[in-house]
C-alpha cells in the first residue's frame, strides 16, 4: 500500500496507540467465542455440563473429535455423525457455487453477444430473482420441491437455490468490457460463438470465477432455512443444521463437548476458503453488489 | 449499454439461457404466483377446497395485534443490527486505514467472520453467554444480575441483536475499508494543512465521501436483518420466550410450517416481497444515479 505513505499525519506516536487499542479489541470481540468454541471441544462433557469450563486445553480432544466425526451416539443424544454431515453440507456448498456460476456465464453470454426476439424479457426475468430471496417465497417453493419429488434429495437441496441475478449481472457487465476488435478478430479466424466462448471469454473470466466461487461456496455451505425445510432423514443433514440439532432445548445435560467439535468442524472449509483466498473473496465481493 | 459486433445464431442464445430461464421459471416464478394466489384464497385444513376471499387474508393479518407486534419486534431488530454493525464497521475501518503497523494482520483478523453462518455464530454466542454453561452468562449471574436470555424478553432480544450484529460487521468492514481508499489523498492533504484535525476531517470530508457506500450497506443490512437472521434467531431462541424475539421471516416460517395457515403465511410472503422490491427499487435507482456522476 504505497498511499499510506501519502496520509496526513496528527500527533505522534502516541496517536497511533489508539487504532492498535480499537482494533485489538475488534479482534479481541471476534476471537473470544471461537476460542472458548475451541477450548471447549478439548474438554469431557461433564466439565462443560458444571459450567466450569477452564480456559486452557483440556485432554479430550482427540477423544471428541473422533466421536463427533464417526459416531451416532454421544453419551446422551442421537446425532447425524458429522462426518456425513460436512460431506452434504460439502456436495451444497459445491453444486450451489458450481452451478450457480455456469448457468450465469452462460446466460449473460447469450445476453451480452446474441440480439435475438425476447432478449430482454428474459433478462428482467433472471433480474426478477435478485428480488425475491427463497425466505420470502419459502412455503410456495416448499410445495413446488415437494410436488416435483425432491424433499430430501440434493437435487432438492440445491437446484432452487441455483439461479442467480446477481452472478449473471456481473458476468454481463465484465462481458461488456470485453473488446469489440477481439471479437471481430475471432470471427474473421471463423470461430463460432462456442469456439470464442471457450477460447477467449471462460480464460478472461478466470478471476471473475474464483471470486464469485468463493462468496457462493460460503452462500451455499450456511444455508439454514431451506436445508431445514427440504431435509426430514438424518442422512440428508447439512452440518450447520445439525449442530442446532444437538443442542436441542440447551440443558445442561448435553453433550457440549461433541457439539463444540462439530461447531469447530463445521466453521473450518468457509473460513479456511475466506482466509487462503481473501484476494479475491474481497474483489468479489466489492464488484458484485456493488 | 449495447455491443456492437455480436453473433448471429438464432437457437444458441435460447439454449444458453435455458437452464437459468427453467430454474426461474419453476422455483422462483411459479413459487411467487402461488404465494400471490394463495394469500387472496382460503384453504380448508386439508387443503382440498379453497375459496376467493379477496384481501381477507391481509386484513386477518394486518388487524392481528399479534403480528403488530411481530412487526415492532422486526423494527426494532433490524435497527439496532443494522445501526450497531455499520457503526463498529466503520470505526473499525477508519482505524485499519490509518497508517499504522500490522494494518493488513489487522484485517485479516477482523474478516473471517463473513465465513460464519448466521447460525454458527449464534451457537457460539450460546457457548459464552449460556446462564448455564457460558463463561460470561454464568459470571454476570454470579454478580448478581438475573441473566437468562431464555426467560427474560429483553434479554433474549438483545442476545440475538448482538449475535447478529456481530456476524455482519466483517461484511461492513470489507466495503468500508474499499470505500475509504478510494478517497483521494490530496482532498484530506489540503484539509490536514489548512489545519483540520484527524477528528473535522472525518465529519467534513471523510464521512461525507463514505456516503454512498453507507446508503448501499444500510440497504443490505436490512435485508440481512430481515431474511438473513433466520438462523440466528432460530438457533439461539425459536422465536421465544413467548414471541419475544419472532421477526417477521421468522412468523411466516411459524405460520407456515408449523400451523399449517397456508393463506396467512402467503399472505404475509406477500407482504415481505413489497418489502424487499421496494428496498432492492431503491437501490437501484440509486445505483443508477451513482452512475450517471460517474
Amino acid at each position: 500500500m504505497t498511499r499510506d505513505r501519502d496520509t496526513p499525519r496528527s500527533g505522534g506516536r502516541l496517536m497511533d496507540i489508539v487504532p492498535h487499542l480499537i482494533l485489538m479489541l475488534g479482534v479481541l470481540i471476534f476471537a473470544f467465542p471461537i476460542y472458548v468454541t475451541i477450548i471447549g471441544s478439548t474438554w469431557d462433557a461433564a466439565t462443560i455440563g458444571r459450567g466450569n469450563l477452564p480456559l486452557t486445553p483440556g485432554g479430550e480432544m482427540l477423544n471428541n473429535y473422533a466421536s463427533a466425526w464417526s459416531e451416532s451416539q454421544g453419551n446422551r443424544v442421537m446425532h447425524t455423525p458429522v462426518r456425513i454431515m460436512m460431506w452434504n453440507s460439502l456436495v451444497m456448498a459445491l453444486v450451489i457455487a458450481l452451478g450457480k456460476i455456469a448457468i450465469s456465464i452462460i446466460s449473460a453470454y447469450a445476453v451480452a453477444f446474441f440480439r435475438f426476439p425476447l432478449r430482454m424479457v428474459f433478462f428482467w426475468m433472471i433480474f426478477i430473482t435478485l428480488m425475491l430471496p427463497v425466505e420470502v417465497r419459502i412455503i410456495p417453493t416448499y410445495e413446488v420441491v415437494a410436488n416435483l419429488g425432491l424433499i430430501d434429495s440434493y437435487a432438492g437441496l440445491t437446484i432452487p437455490l441455483i439461479a442467480s441475478a446477481t452472478a449473471t449481472l456481473l458476468f454481463r457487465q465484465f462481458f461488456l468490457t470485453i473488446p469489440d476488435e477481439l471479437v471481430e478478430a475471432a470471427k474473421i479466424d471463423g470461430a463460432g460463438a462456442l469456439r470464442f466462448f471457450l477460447d477467449v471469454v471462460l480464460p478472461l473470466s478466470r478471476t471473475n470465477i474464483a471470486a464469485l466461487f468463493v462468496i457462493l461456496f460460503i452462500y451455499g455451505w450456511n444455508q439454514y432455512l431451506w436445508p431445514l425445510l427440504i431435509t426430514n432423514s438424518a442422512e440428508m443433514e447439512t452440518v450447520v443444521i445439525g449442530i442446532t440439532k444437538m443442542i436441542g432445548n440447551g440443558e445442561a445435560a448435553t453433550d457440549w463437548n461433541l457439539i463444540m467439535a462439530t461447531t469447530v468442524l463445521a466453521m473450518l472449509p468457509p473460513v479456511a476458503v475466506v482466509v487462503l483466498m481473501q484476494r479475491w473473496f474481497v474483489k468479489g465481493l466489492v464488484d458484485s453488489e456493488k | 449499454m449495447q455491443r456492437r459486433v455480436i453473433f448471429d445464431n438464432r437457437a444458441l442464445p435460447y439454449l444458453l439461457l435455458a437452464p437459468q430461464v427453467a430454474v426461474t421459471l419453476i422455483f422462483f416464478i411459479w413459487p411467487a404466483a402461488q404465494a400471490l394466489w394463495q394469500s387472496v384464497h382460503l384453504q380448508d385444513a386439508f387443503g382440498l377446497r379453497s375459496q376467493f376471499v379477496g384481501l381477507e387474508n391481509f386484513q386477518a393479518v394486518l388487524s392481528d395485534p399479534n403480528y403488530l407486534e411481530t412487526v415492532k419486534t422486526t423494527i426494532v431488530f433490524s435497527a439496532s443490527v443494522t445501526v450497531l454493525s455499520l457503526a463498529s464497521a466503520l470505526g473499525l475501518a477508519v482505524m485499519a486505514d490509518s497508517k499504522i503497523r500490522a494494518a493488513s494482520a489487522y484485517k485479516t483478523l477482523l474478516i473471517w467472520p463473513y465465513a460464519l453462518a448466521p447460525a454458527v455464530a449464534a451457537v457460539l454466542w450460546m457457548f459464552i453467554f449460556n446462564p448455564d454453561i457460558g463463561i460470561l452468562g454464568r459470571a454476570l449471574n454470579n454478580l448478581g444480575y438475573a441473566w437468562d436470555y431464555r426467560l427474560n424478553d429483553g434479554q433474549a432480544l438483545t442476545m440475538v441483536i448482538l449475535a447478529a450484529s456481530w456476524k455482519q460487521v466483517s461484511y461492513n468492514f470489507i466495503f468500508f475499508l474499499a470505500g475509504l481508499q478510494a478517497i483521494p489523498r490530496s482532498v484530506l492533504e489540503a484539509a490536514s494543512i489548512d489545519g483540520a484535525g484527524a477528528v473535522r476531517r472525518f465529519w467534513t470530508i471523510t464521512f461525507p465521501l463514505l456516503s454512498p457506500t453507507t446508503f448501499f450497506l444500510l440497504v443490505v443490512n436490512i435485508v440481512y436483518a430481515f431474511f438473513e437472521t433466520f438462523g440466528t434467531i432460530h438457533a439461539l431462541t425459536h422465536g421465544g420466550p413467548g414471541k419475544a424475539t419472532e421477526t417477521l421471516i421468522f412468523r411466516v416460517y411459524q405460520d407456515g410450517v408449523v400451523n399449517h395457515d397456508l393463506g396467512g403465511s402467503s399472505a404475509q410472503s406477500v407482504i415481505l416481497m413489497v418489502i424487499v422490491i421496494a428496498l432492492t427499487a431503491i437501490q437501484f435507482r440509486f445505483v443508477e444515479r451513482k452512475v450517471h456522476y460517474s
